[in-house]
């Protein structure tokens, strides 16, 4: 990772929360703003930070994995089910289903990761086009699952979709607590701005766990064994097979790693961000997240520092519908999602154009392993 | 004497239907993907309590129609199923020609939208523009031509990009498929909305009985957009095979490096494949609306772009193929309206269907494996590296 790259992050985030302050500034206070900004950022960029994390292990180990959004959508799709099963059918509380539905997520994405690791590396099927049949499977079984579990003949749930057992809570870091009596008596604006500053850290488990698996990744990827045998097979895998790393075993266990965490960032939608499911609901993010890995240059932390950039694009969209009565007209459009909108996908292919810096993939990223 | 004669007619058996084999190879593995999906998709019904048998039958009466449903009936779902095919076979071709040109165009979807935007701005608003009526003979191509062109831009933006920087274009044609949904939900809920007073869809103004095609059959939906379209699959078929355009698109296709030391201009070809790629998607959206819809509404194509791929997969991106790959898709998705009749099957089953008929076919291997044939080890090689 290079600092003209994370230059480049720190001036896009600076320029987008910039704006905001400018245009929000006479209706609440900077810290105010900046905060709730930071809160948004961090909570929309979990599903892309995990889906990078997905694709770096993957691709670091030699398998390009498009798949990623196909894998998304079935795991939320799947992980909701089985929360509502648990919750409806089986009757648990409210706590285990939720656990169990973010498990289940988990769990298939790693069963689809599964199959792109047999399509991709044991039939060395062209690996784009594995992960397009993930994802057009996706497309296809939840769709049709979604159906015929509510609305089919002989669902338990006799043609209505039920209520969800509801969402993951956030938990409480005790910021304000431990910082407050420091403030003095009487400055309740102290008290208050530390309470913002608070909020920022307050994240549900999935977008908390999502930050610390950042860091883990890159330990485990750089500093380990494991880690030096992933990035030896994806570079050079001939190498590895001679000095006694089995390729086609360290393949598959990254694919399957990559698998659950696509499939964390699944349960991100359903069970931690709104407690319910519709079809297509992952609206291209695993491809965002697929842009922010190149973008990240193939590391856990510029991957994050990318997703980030996404994520803040997404809360400037957001806090501009807050600050609407104080917009300019001529700067309007900036609270229309189709516009806003727009800025992952151009700043991407930018990106792309390696005119911010050259990115390296893996030497063997896609190419099936040949003994 | 006797025995040797038998023998002798046997082998003489066994080599013509080693012949046969051989010569029916290159639709087996299709033939079988599309036969073990069948199988598979058969399995679900029965294992969500319903009937494959008669599933199948109502995909096959939905589509070709039967004796029971009577001619006039089977008369419509023939027609049905050819009104579906037509932008299938234009957005097939237009995966299927980037195949050849080694590239993946994942953005058939997004170019046949914005395709379908213009053609209709043509089409309705061209007239007032230019303050004449226009006959149709300049005002249809005219408005074909709009979907064209603007689907060939906008995939000759990421063949410029491949070609020039490098950028990969698999994510390119993603990122350009949610540019142009964006564009069109915003053009559509802006400048170009239908400004009838009971309008209150996204969508835009009917196009001028100038910029329509007729019907082939009276009181029928299936237009010459569909002899359109397989004109276009036999053009497609003459420019790859007899044109030098066509042999520089297969030459970069299959080694870029060997193009080059060839005297290809290589990135002028990736270029100039992709315009074409997307040209052909933007048709299907402008076919779509000077045949069918005399309009584009939001939300009316979702879905071509993956089914395209599909398409084009199982035709083995040859043109013909194409055409054949795009009228199973077309009689599964409008059979599945007469399955979920008789059935009860939600419409969606097709679509885990062509998903698995894709996967056969994308793993021949898996079929191979299944059925114990011989691979001759040939291999589709899309995957370039990413990034600059």
């Amino acid at each position: 990772m290079d600092w003209k790259r994370f230059g480049f992050i720190a001036i896009i985030i600076v320029v987008l929360f910039g704006g905001v302050v400018a245009i929000g500034q006479v209706q609440q206070r900077p810290l105010l703003i900046v905060t709730s900004m930071l809160a948004t950022t961090i909570a929309v960029a979990t599903p892309l930070t995990l889906g990078a994390l997905s694709g770096v292990f993957c691709e670091r180990a030699g398998v390009v994995n498009i798949g990623i959004e196909g894998m998304m959508l079935a795991s939320a799709f799947f992980g909701w089910l089985a929360a509502v099963y648990m919750f409806h059918v089986f009757e648990y509380p409210t706590g285990v289903s939720i656990t169990a539905g973010a498990l289940f997520a988990v769990i298939t994405g790693m069963l689809m990761a599964l199959l792109h690791a047999v399509l991709s590396i044991t039939f060395k099927v062209d690996q784009i086009i594995g992960g397009t049949v993930i994802n057009i499977l996706a497309v296809g079984l939840t769709g049709f699952l979604n159906r015929q579990m509510f609305f089919g003949k002989g669902s338990v749930f006799e043609g209505s979709i039920p209520n969800s057992p509801g969402v993951l809570r956030a938990i409480h870091i005790p910021i304000t607590e431990i910082l407050s009596p420091l403030c003095g008596a009487n400055s309740p604006l102290c008290v208050e701005n530390i309470a913002a500053i608070n909020r920022v850290f307050d994240q549900k488990p999935i977008a908390l766990s999502a930050i610390l698996l950042v860091f883990i990744s890159h330990y485990v990827l750089f500093n380990t064994r494991w880690g030096l045998r992933t990035r030896a097979v994806g570079e050079h895998p001939k190498a590895a097979d001679t000095v006694g790393i089995n390729v086609i075993k360290m393949r598959y266990a990254n694919v399957l790693i990559g698998g659950a965490l696509a499939g964390l960032a699944g349960a991100y939608f359903t069970i931690e961000s709104v407690p319910s499911f519709e079809p297509l609901l992952t609206n291209g993010r695993g491809f965002i997240s697929l842009a922010a890995m190149i973008f990240g240059n193939w590391t856990p932390i510029g991957a994050w520092a990318a997703a980030l950039v996404f994520g803040a694009s997404s809360a400037l969209q957001i806090n501009m519908q807050i600050f609407r009565a104080v917009i300019p007209p001529q700067l309007a459009f900036l609270q229309q999602s189709y516009i806003v909108g727009l800025v992952p996908y151009i700043l991407t292919m930018i990106i792309l154009t390696g005119i911010i810096g050259k990115t390296t993939p893996p030497a063997a990223d896609g190419v099936p392993y040949d003994k | 004497m006797q025995s040797e004669k038998q023998t002798n007619s046997l082998s003489k058996f066994l080599s013509s239907l080693k012949q046969f084999i051989e010569w029916i190879d290159p639709i087996l593995v299709p033939l079988l993907a599309i036969l073990t999906s069948m199988i598979v998709g058969g399995i679900i019904i029965k294992s969500v309590g319903g009937d494959p048998i008669l599933a199948y039958k109502g995909l096959l009466e939905g589509s070709f129609g039967s004796a029971e449903l009577g001619p006039v009936k089977s008369q419509r779902a023939i027609s049905e199923t050819a009104v579906w095919a037509t932008p299938y076979i234009f957005a097939g071709l237009a995966v299927a020609l980037a195949f050849k040109g080694g590239l993946f165009n994942i953005g058939a979807e997004g170019q046949l939208a914005l395709g379908a935007v213009f053609s209709s701005l043509i089409g309705y608003a061209l007239p007032g523009w230019l303050g004449v009526d226009l006959p149709t003979i300049i005002h249809l191509p005219l408005a074909i031509l709009g979907g064209l062109v603007m689907g060939g831009i906008w995939a000759g933006i990421v063949g410029a990009l491949k070609a020039y920087t490098g950028g990969h274009e698999v994510i390119n044609t993603i990122m350009m498929n949610y540019i142009a949904l964006n564009s069109t939900s915003f053009l559509l809920n802006g400048v170009m909305k239908d400004p009838s007073p009971t309008n209150v869809i996204a969508r835009t103004p009917l196009v001028a009985e100038s910029a329509r095609f007729a019907p082939i059959f009276e009181g029928l939906r299936v237009h010459w957009g569909f002899v359109l379209a397989l004109f276009t699959a036999v053009f497609i078929w003459w420019l790859l095979n007899k044109t030098t355009l066509g042999f520089e698109v297969r030459t970069v296709g299959a080694n870029p490096d060997a193009a080059h030391y060839a005297g290809v201009n290589v990135k002028r070809t990736i270029f100039l494949t992709m315009f074409i790629s997307g040209a052909l998607a933007g048709m299907a959206g402008a076919i779509e609306v000077t045949g069918l819809n005399y309009r584009h509404e939001l939300g009316f194509s979702q879905g071509y772009g993956f089914d395209a791929i599909a398409i084009a997969l199982l035709g083995k991106s040859h043109p013909i193929g194409v055409v054949l790959a795009s009228i199973l898709f077309a009689a599964m998705r409008n059979g599945a309206t007469r399955m979920q009749f008789l059935t009860q099957m939600p419409v969606d089953l097709i679509s885990m269907i062509q998903a698995f008929i894709l996967l056969f076919v994308a793993a021949d291997a898996i079929v191979r494996f299944i059925f114990r044939i011989k691979s001759k080890g040939e291999r589709v090689v899309l995957t370039r590296g990413w990034g600059g």
